[in-house]
């Protein structure tokens, strides 16, 4: 089967179930009575190995096989839940994952998974899970002359069919011992069963039997309307069949244990008269899918391309606006005007679907936190809210990386080992809190722990040691001002390098991913309370709202994020600090910067003489450092589409994009950080 | 090397030149160029091709041979190459001509002043010569900051 078309369907669902499993496989370890749990887990679990299955990734499906059995044991409590089987349960996963990502990379999704099927056979088997070296066989062929056990659903399933004049039959069906194609037999088998009623469970797995892994004999629970006698006829009237069984099935069964059991899915066959138990079933197996069904994946570059053709769309009802009050046609003005909303509410809605939820960054820090603690021997807490808060998509690409390292970073610096807190007088455990919220325009992530918070002198004394400032400048700067400096290239306060943080890449990468997305990184931090960092992050990468300004007879847009204030200055209030033009600006010096000599703007001879004339000076702010922006005139305020200028110019200076205005004219997008000193 | 059967005709000062039309998006005509600052010379800007923005290149500037003055002629031939989207500068564009690889020469070392690394090769038509552009030189920038720097030392 040609596979390639499901692959993306495969993977993201395959992350997704994956995601569930790991935070239900934390829950678990907070809860481990709570069986609910671990029938989500292995819900997801199961559904994982039919898709892999499906699509020929039999590693997956064969880790998946193990890990469901496991669950099994612990659902039926025969099993505790303990922390070394988490741990082997986390690997598992952790091992899927790599498949799947391997997959996704276009590799085959190939792993050698035999030492974590080996442990996780140990532990089915009762054994401790170090001590494992389990054999490949023997899970399949347990004595399925016992009862099967029926669990929860299943019995509502059963007691549901049972309402609708449905019997349940346990029937064992044990074949002639020379009997040559098992497989071939049991298919039959089944043809039959199915003809009569629904095969709700089957022993061993439907798996094993299809690989002919069992003895001579198979068991499987039966609905029917037909009498027991009369299917036990039809299954004899196939060949090689030794012995047919069968037994009502009473409600005492439900709670046997035992230690072997699959459920199998039969719905693509769907039969008329169940049909109401299938659909029951459908919905106990998956409610999730139900909510669902409500949506649908829109692969991003459609939704940009949607967009592009969107924004020509803009362009031209921006022509229709100008024609439409040039002709003065009161019904065409109407129309047009009607447009223009509607396109308004077009783009909104636009913009809205490019949003996911913060969630899906946030959601693998739990895991990795509990892995941290480990590793490091601390007891941490997170806690998260706030992860519902939608970012741009291309945000969310962007940021898992610098939340990681910052995360990392606290985690190894800022919190203190247990003893050290508890001399402190701090609760042994640590808390770190990873808030995400809106405000105005911009969506701000903080990471704050109740840590050793950041040592000033340490900073100061690192800074001085690798050059970044010298001991008099060290020596003014405030506190606010020192622990930027953690940010800066080269720099790491780690005295020992470990492997959680601090491996000399620094901090200065997260600062730098921030500011490539048009974020703004802060820091405070009070000494023995912790440290708190808050990432500033525009809402959306695609639409900003722009001041236009005039320098000659170019138009550039400068993000109003940036923007403190503008201001028209008079001559005389310009000044020079060693040939450096400042201004003053409620009481502070603003170092000015003049757009059309930074961008080389030719200039024309009328505007070279007016040197008497107020300028218009657009005063930008980055942290607390301003900088005046001098151009020719202030030309309003306006939302505009930004667009990258594409892989042909690299790292233009100043420039982080353009946009088309109206008329169809493009005008460039001033990034103001590289033009403030 | 792919040798362009079909290619689009387009003159520079007196010589004329071909592009393979399986690279060529469009000819328009030129509109106003929003400039770049701190970019290479003979990068002259950007305009807006269709909601596209387009850099636009001086091929003229960028073979070395001069730059365009712009008339009424002038064109802008975009072309595209892998995913990059580029309009080129052209005094006119003329004609769509089928050529054979058999009249197909390879570059002399220099011809109308253009480098031999821009060219795929010289194709002869009756009367007149085609000089078949090599795009991928054409467009790619490390490659030409080599060239000038070399030339510069010269």
């Amino acid at each position: 089967m040609d596979t390639n078309q499901y692959i993306e369907v495969f993977l993201d669902e395959s992350r997704e179930h994956l995601q569930a499993i790991n935070d239900h496989l934390l829950e678990l370890e907070k809860e481990s009575e709570d069986t609910t749990i671990v029938g989500e887990i292995f819900r997801s679990a199961h559904t994982l190995k039919g898709m892999a299955g499906t699509m020929g990734y039999e590693d997956i499906s064969s880790l998946t096989h193990k890990m469901e059995n496991v669950l099994d044991l612990i659902r039926n409590h025969q099993l505790a839940v303990a922390t070394d089987l988490i741990d082997i349960l986390f690997s598992c996963l952790e091992t899927l994952e790599e498949m799947v990502e391997s997959i996704a990379s276009g590799g085959d999704g190939k792993k050698d998974v035999s030492q974590l099927v080996h442990q996780l056979e140990a532990i089915e088997k009762g054994e401790q899970p170090e001590t494992s070296n389990g054999d490949q066989e023997a899970t399949g062929t347990a004595d399925t002359l016992e009862n099967l056990e029926i669990d929860e659903y299943q019995k509502t399933v059963i007691d549901q069919a049972r309402d609708q004049g449905y019997h349940a039959f346990q029937i064992t069906v044990t074949l002639n011992e020379d009997c040559m194609l098992k497989q071939a037999r049991v298919f039959m088998v089944f043809e039959v069963l199915e003809d009569s009623g629904e095969v709700i469970k089957t022993s061993p797995s439907v798996e094993e039997l299809e690989e002919e892994d069992f003895n001579d004999q198979f068991s499987v629970v039966l609905l029917t309307q037909e009498t027991l006698d009369s299917v036990k006829d039809k299954i004899m009237k196939i060949s090689e069949i030794k012995q047919v069984e069968g037994t009502p099935l009473e409600d005492s069964h439900v709670h046997m244990p035992n230690d072997e059991k699959k459920e199998i899915h039969r719905e693509n066959e769907p039969q008329e008269k169940q049909k109401e138990v299938k659909e029951e079933q459908k919905q106990q197996q998956s409610p999730k899918r139900q909510t669902q069904s409500k949506s649908i994946r829109v692969n991003i570059d459609r939704i940009d391309h949607l967009m592009n053709l969107f924004e020509e769309v803009v362009i031209d009802r921006g022509r229709l606006e100008e024609l439409s009050s040039k002709i003065g046609h009161s019904e065409l003005i109407e129309t047009v005007e009607h447009m223009s909303r509607v396109s308004k509410d077009m783009q909104n809605m636009m913009l809205t679907m490019r949003m996911v939820p913060i969630e899906q960054v946030f959601n693998r820090f739990p895991r990795m936190i509990r892995g941290l603690s480990k590793d490091l021997d601390k007891k941490i807490e997170l806690e998260i809210s706030g992860a519902e808060t939608e970012l741009d998509r291309t945000v969310i690409d962007e940021i898992g990386d610098p939340l990681v390292h910052l995360i990392r970073n606290s985690v190894d610096h800022g919190i203190e080992s247990p003893q050290e807190r508890r001399e402190k007088g701090k609760t042994e455990e640590g808390h770190l809190q990873l808030k995400a919220y809106h405000n105005g325009n911009h969506v701000y992530i903080e990471i704050e722990d109740d840590g050793a918070g950041i040592n000033r002198d340490k900073v100061v004394e690192k800074a001085i040691k690798n050059g970044i400032v010298t001991e008099e400048e060290a020596e003014k700067l405030s506190d606010e001002e020192v622990y930027p400096l953690i940010f800066s290239s080269g720099f790491s306060t780690a005295e020992q390098v470990s492997d959680i943080s601090g491996r000399g890449v620094g901090l200065d990468v997260v600062k730098n991913t921030i500011e490539s997305l048009g974020g703004q990184i802060f820091t405070t931090s009070v000494p023995d309370n912790g440290s708190k960092f808050t990432i500033q992050l525009p809402l959306t990468l695609s639409i900003l709202s722009a001041m236009l300004v005039n320098v000659e007879r170019e138009t550039y847009a400068i993000p109003l994020s940036f923007i403190e204030e503008t201001v028209m200055l008079k001559p005389e209030e310009k000044m020079s600090v060693n040939g450096q033009a400042v201004m003053d600006f409620r009481g502070k010096v603003v170092p000015l910067v003049s757009i059309q000599e930074v961008f080389e703007v030719p200039g024309t001879e009328e505007t070279e003489q007016n040197g008497n004339q107020d300028e218009a000076i657009v005063v930008v702010k980055k942290g607390d450092k301003l900088t005046g922006l001098i151009v020719d005139h202030f030309m309003g305020q306006k939302e505009v589409v930004l667009k990258s200028l594409g892989n042909y110019f690299k790292d233009v200076f100043a420039i982080s994009g353009a946009t088309i205005l109206g008329d169809g004219s493009i005008s460039l997008i001033i990034d103001p950080n590289a033009l403030i000193k | 090397m792919n040798e362009p059967s079909k290619v689009i005709v387009f003159q520079l000062n007196e010589e004329q030149y071909g592009v393979d039309i399986q690279q060529v998006l469009s000819i328009e005509k030129l509109t106003e160029i929003t400039k770049v600052p701190k970019t290479s010379d003979f990068i002259k800007g950007i305009i807006n091709i269709r909601g596209e923005i387009t850099p636009i290149i001086d091929l003229k500037d960028r073979l070395q041979i001069g730059e365009t003055e712009y008339t009424n002629d002038t064109r802008v031939l975009i072309v595209q190459l892998k995913d990059i989207q580029v309009g080129l500068i052209v005094d006119t564009a003329s004609d769509v001509i089928d050529i054979s690889d058999a009249s197909i020469d390879p570059p002399p070392k220099v011809i109308g002043g253009v480098s031999d690394n821009f060219i795929i090769g010289v194709a002869k038509l009756t009367e007149r010569l085609l000089i078949l552009l090599d795009l991928e030189h054409v467009l790619n920038l490390d490659e030409m900051n080599e060239i000038k720097s070399v030339t510069d030392e010269a």
